[in-house]
């Protein structure tokens, strides 16, 4: 069914393009899925990925900067040598298709699990670091005259959302209490710099082959503010999957990767990322909190969501270990 | 009193019949839910093995702390208010080693393989 509406799409856009075929759903949720696809094509097939949100759910939440604004983002990046899918198409409404956006498909490794243990990426392993620290610095540097218009997020104004959110889950956690004095005692106030923040870098939303990283996926969190905040984030233990003595996604050092972003112009403030990690580990253990309450509330009722709340420990402890350290 | 066998040996039965018997019959998808479900089951029953020693040792230490009684939940949310106001910080005698007494207990039972988890236990506190 989605086939058809992707061969006709691609026949308008696609020069010579005959249809599409092996259509298959990688993720989807209620108002947004994922599709791999093949454009047939007289060359030689082409990879594609659709995004999109079904029709009747044109909303993007809060925190998202929407579909429209993610495809011109992943464009620009492209267009500045930033490792990113190219966008082939964006939707319109005679695709039939939803809101959203057909982009090519990189092959490559996501998970990150395998990323960090399997042979095939051994030899890249070792590069990722410093190689992240030139890709962000490169993103943080993307033109902000280009930009689609995205929320606009302080260190403060992030403190005060986290705070809200932790409060209406009604969850009394005392780390979760002390983590917030922490941040509201060492807010760093505005930045010295504002840019486009990426706001979901890390080990897990990379495309990864066997020479590194080819891909900077999920740009939903976009926004400006701090760009201090992708490298604290990068470093949130959460996203080390057991390689807690690496601290940039199990990968590598601070120090490979701040060299990375200062040989690519742009200066480290280690104080800022430091903040910004303590931050990102709240808020994934906030966002764990919030998975509990959809499991209770009904509309995802499954064990994996249940199970998710009780990952909100994990933060606790990496809490604990970067705001309380207990002597070796 | 209720009979037996208890709640743990009840878990812990239904838990290895999964994974010995059904795991080897299922795939994909469904094999993952699998895993998670046993995950639950091998959760709730550290919980239930673990859960009466280390929260009469929560108790006490909160009572320790904040000069009153009270349940668990009550004295957890006494002192996330405390924390909250800043009467209570990490210069409080007893707080730090509080808070990671309590983690620890809590990550025996949620996350026994975390790595940072491991890390710690394998530390003289």
């Amino acid at each position: 069914m989605i086939e058809a509406a992707l061969s006709r799409s691609v026949r308008r856009w696609c020069e010579g393009a005959t249809g599409a075929t092996s259509a298959a759903k990688l993720s989807g949720g209620a108002s947004q899925e994922t599709w791999r696809f093949d454009i047939t094509h007289p060359d030689g097939v082409i990879g594609a990925i659709l995004r999109r949100s079904p029709k009747g759910y044109g909303a993007a939440p809060t925190r998202a900067a929407g579909l429209a604004a993610e495809a011109q983002l992943m464009q620009l990046a492209y267009e500045a040598g930033v490792p990113s899918p190219r966008v082939l198409h964006v939707l319109v409404p005679e695709d039939d298709l939803g809101t959203g956006f057909i982009m090519q498909r990189i092959e490559g490794e996501t998970i990150a699990r395998k990323i960090l243990r399997d042979e095939e990426y051994a030899a890249a392993r070792p590069i990722l670091a410093r190689q992240i620290g030139g890709i962000l610095a490169g993103l943080h540097r993307l033109p902000q005259d280009k930009l689609p218009a995205l929320r606009s997020r302080g260190a403060t104004q992030e403190i005060a959302e986290f705070e809200r959110d932790y409060r209406s889950l009604n969850w009394p956690k005392p780390v979760f209490e002390l983590a917030l004095r922490w941040l509201r005692d060492h807010d760093p106030g505005p930045a010295a710099e504002t840019t486009l923040v990426h706001g979901d870098f890390r080990n897990g939303n990379l495309i990864i082959g066997a020479d590194g990283v080819r891909a900077v996926l999920d740009w939903e969190l976009a926004h400006l503010g701090d760009p201090m905040e992708d490298l604290g984030w990068v470093c949130v233990n959460s996203w080390r999957f057991g390689e807690i003595d690496k601290p940039v996604g199990g990968f590598g050092t601070r120090e490979e990767l701040f060299a990375g972003y200062e040989a690519a112009g742009r200066k480290v403030d280690p104080e800022r990322v430091k903040f910004w990690e303590v931050m990102g580990t709240l808020r994934w253990g906030i966002m764990c909190g919030g998975m509990m309450q959809r499991f209770r509330e009904g509309p995802d009722h499954s064990m994996e969501r249940a199970m998710i709340g009780r990952r909100a420990s994990e933060t606790e402890i990496d809490l604990l270990r970067l705001l309380a350290p207990r002597g070796s | 009193m209720q009979d037996e066998p208890t709640p743990i040996e009840l878990t812990k039965a239904v838990a290895d019949f999964l994974r010995n018997d059904i795991t080897p019959l299922i795939s994909g998808h469904q094999a993952f839910k699998l895993r998670v479900a046993i995950n639950i089951l091998d959760l709730v029953t550290r919980q239930l093995t673990q859960e009466a020693g280390s929260e009469a040792r929560e108790v006490e230490r909160l009572r320790g702390l904040l000069g009153i009684d009270g349940s668990v939940t009550e004295l957890n949310r006494a002192l996330a208010e405390r924390i909250a106001k800043g009467e209570l910080d990490l210069a409080t005698p007893g707080l730090a080693e509080h808070l990671w007494a309590t983690t620890m207990d809590k990550l025996a039972v949620d996350q026994p393989n975390y790595a940072s988890y491991r890390r710690e236990l394998g530390r003289n506190p």
